[in-house]
């Protein structure tokens, strides 16, 4: 019997149910995906539909809403995109050169346990949600600080919430700057510190701002700092440092307790602006990037 | 005054040494010059250097300091509190003399719905990890994950106005559905606040489901992609369909990545603020873990009361709080970090 080789056929065909599971998987795997896409839709096209009556409305981005009754449909939102711009500028001003001095203490210097302290405790800071950092604001700068309320409170709680969005992304970009280009600076004499300053830093340049206007952009909506920091205010204040000054979420937050229909508009018209803002920050950041790509090939 | 060796200059030399341990040591420098070639250089490297190390520190106190100050501020509530802090359902601080706050509801809500959005959300996000990674053509697979990315560009608060206004009536006969089918079990039972208006942990853990979604995908994502090639390519040529390559290689060397992605989506859930304020309507009883209740979070009850943060001892209340949900979400993020053995970004 050993003789004759026992020889089937070389290749079976599929089993049906390994063929269904298989394709119940790709259909499967395939919907997670669709049903992803769905709220994304919704929500844009619930936010352009029901906001942009109000937005090409007149005096939408050149006025405030002082003097203007709860149930008129008049006035605009410039003073709450003015707050917007202004504490989250504030807290891009006070993050940016922290983060990136920061990021280059972990991949230039940093080695051993401190370094990776630090790079824990960015992970940690990632973590933490907005409004504890809006309370530990309150708890340092009003409470025990005895600073009043203002904008400049909300862009310190900002801050926390920016510096490790920054600190990852500059880390990111500096580690892609290639080694033989800071080894070339060093055989030439310069220091370490010109080195990363002068060649490793603007080699890096294009990503990192992509990286900052991110950052920005994820600020910017944040509802519970403005919450807990800052009182609202219907009409404009330029001043960071004292008064009560609107920002768009906090404008939504406030107009939702509106029953007016007009009030109802604003609100929907000012997350159409503020998800216009933020939109155009990313695409200026996916513009970056391109530039980025472009040019490292 | 000698100058010492290099050795005392802040981050200077260790000269060719062995790499940094681990997969961190890609692109790290290992050449480093020696500085003061003309004098000067020593100073500037020494300065910047320092400069550097004080910018890392920062960050170290930031935490530091979190944590110390809420740590002053609530306890003096915390010993004027009449009630237990950890059991009582209670949440009073209008009397600042007789204050009575606990957070077990807080407590309830906040795991409540944030486990509810993680059941959601976890098996989607892999479903759409393992699609970008192994199923979608090459060419479209970046900018269908860009579209998952877009998600989490969508201010919460845009959020929170959609899930009440559009989503809510929506989920209603859904939720009408589960009450009436599967209403024997806790978690689908009657809850303490009206069907109608979805102002439910239903809507807020559908809501916070949407919103978790891109950071649990990425940084699956991230680890799908890294399944060694080779292992890919022996469970074709043993003659695996898709469907097992997929769960023989990518599911169990992505595992730690979704444990982790997993993690991360969880904090976020936990510390959503402003989404789950609008949301969620309160409730005169409380609620026994069903996802028809309402309540408040810990997050949201903090932002309720923001606006009367005036005098100390009530606010206090409001610290502890928030204390506790620190304390949480750190250990959430410390776990995430334990299961991807390292960096977890994503962020």
């Amino acid at each position: 019997m050993l003789e004759v080789p026992a020889k089937g056929p070389t290749f079976h065909p599929l089993s049906p149910i390994r063929k269904i599971k298989n394709k119940l998987a790709t259909v499967l795997f395939a919907s997670a995906f669709a049903v992803a896409t769905v709220p994304l839709v919704w929500v844009l096209f619930t936010v352009v539909e029901r906001g942009v009556k109000a937005v090409v409305g007149q005096g939408w981005w050149t006025r405030s809403l002082a003097g203007v009754l709860p149930d008129q449909f008049a006035g605009g939102v410039y003073h709450a995109i003015y707050g917007t711009v202004l504490q989250a500028g504030i807290a891009a001003l006070l993050s940016v050169p922290l983060g990136i001095m920061a990021a280059i203490y972990l991949v230039e210097y940093g080695r051993g346990t401190f370094a990776k302290v630090t790079t824990f405790m960015v992970d940690i800071l990632a973590g933490v949600p907005s409004i504890v950092a809006a309370l530990f604001i309150f708890a340092l700068w009003i409470s025990t600080l005895g600073f009043p309320q203002s904008a400049f409170a909300v862009s310190l709680a900002l801050v926390l919430l920016m510096l490790p969005v920054v600190v990852r992304n500059t880390e990111e970009m500096l580690k892609l700057v290639p080694d033989e280009l800071r080894e070339a600076s060093y055989a030439l004499g310069i220091p370490k510190w010109k080195t990363i300053l002068r060649v490793v830093v603007p080699t890096a340049l294009p990503g990192i701002i992509s990286g900052l206007l991110l950052a920005l952009a994820r600020v910017m909506g944040e509802t519970a700092p403005v919450l807990v920091l800052v009182g609202y205010a219907r009409s404009i204040n330029y001043d960071a440092f004292n008064g009560n000054m609107a920002s768009l979420p906090l404008l939504i937050y406030t107009e939702l307790t509106n029953p007016e229909a007009a009030g109802r508009a604003r609100v929907w018209g000012a997350a159409l602006t503020l998800i216009v803002i933020v939109g155009a920050l990313y695409v200026a950041a996916a513009f970056l990037n391109r530039y980025l790509t472009r040019h490292r090939t | 005054m000698t100058i010492k060796p290099d050795s005392s200059v802040v981050g200077s030399p260790a000269p060719v040494g062995p790499p940094r341990s681990g997969h961190t040591s890609i692109m790290v420098s290992t050449v480093v010059p020696r500085s003061g070639f003309k004098g000067g250089g020593r100073w500037g490297d020494r300065i910047f250097g320092s400069v550097a190390l004080a910018a890392g520190a920062t960050i170290i106190g930031a935490i530091a300091l979190m944590a110390l100050f809420l740590i002053i501020q609530a306890v003096p509530s915390l010993q004027a509190n009449k009630a237990n802090f950890i059991t009582s359902t209670e949440f009073n601080t209008t009397d600042a003399g007789n204050l009575r706050f606990g957070i077990a509801e807080l407590f309830q809500v906040t795991i409540l719905s944030s486990l509810f959005a993680l059941a959601i959300a976890v098996p989607i996000a892999i479903g759409i990890a393992a699609f970008l990674t192994n199923y979608a053509p090459r060419r479209l697979a970046r900018p269908f994950g860009v579209l998952v990315d877009m998600l989490a560009a969508v201010p919460s608060i845009v959020f929170g106005l959609w899930g009440i206004f559009v989503l809510a009536p929506r989920l209603e006969p859904v939720a009408a559905f589960l009450n009436a089918h599967l209403g024997w079990l806790f978690l689908f039972g009657k809850g303490n606040v009206s069907l109608s208006g979805g102002g439910t942990i239903f809507t807020a853990g559908v809501v916070l489901a949407v919103m978790i979604l891109p950071i649990i995908t990425s940084v699956t994502r991230e680890v799908f992609s890294l399944t060694p090639r080779g292992q890919v390519e022996a469970a074709q040529a043993l003659g695996a369909t898709k469907w097992e390559v997929v769960r023989m290689t990518v599911f169990p060397y992505g595992r730690s990545g979704m444990i982790a992605g997993s993690m991360l989506g969880l904090g976020r859930a936990l510390g959503e603020t402003v989404a789950v304020l609008i949301i969620l309507r309160s409730a005169a009883q409380a609620g026994h873990w069903s996802v028809f209740d309402g309540g408040y979070t810990f997050a949201s009850k903090i932002a309720s009361a923001a606006a009367e943060f005036s005098s100390k001892l009530p606010t206090g209340a409001y610290i502890a709080a928030g204390l506790v949900l620190f304390l949480l979400t750190f250990v959430v993020n410390a776990l995430a970090r334990l299961a991807a053995g390292g960096r977890v970004s994503g962020g």
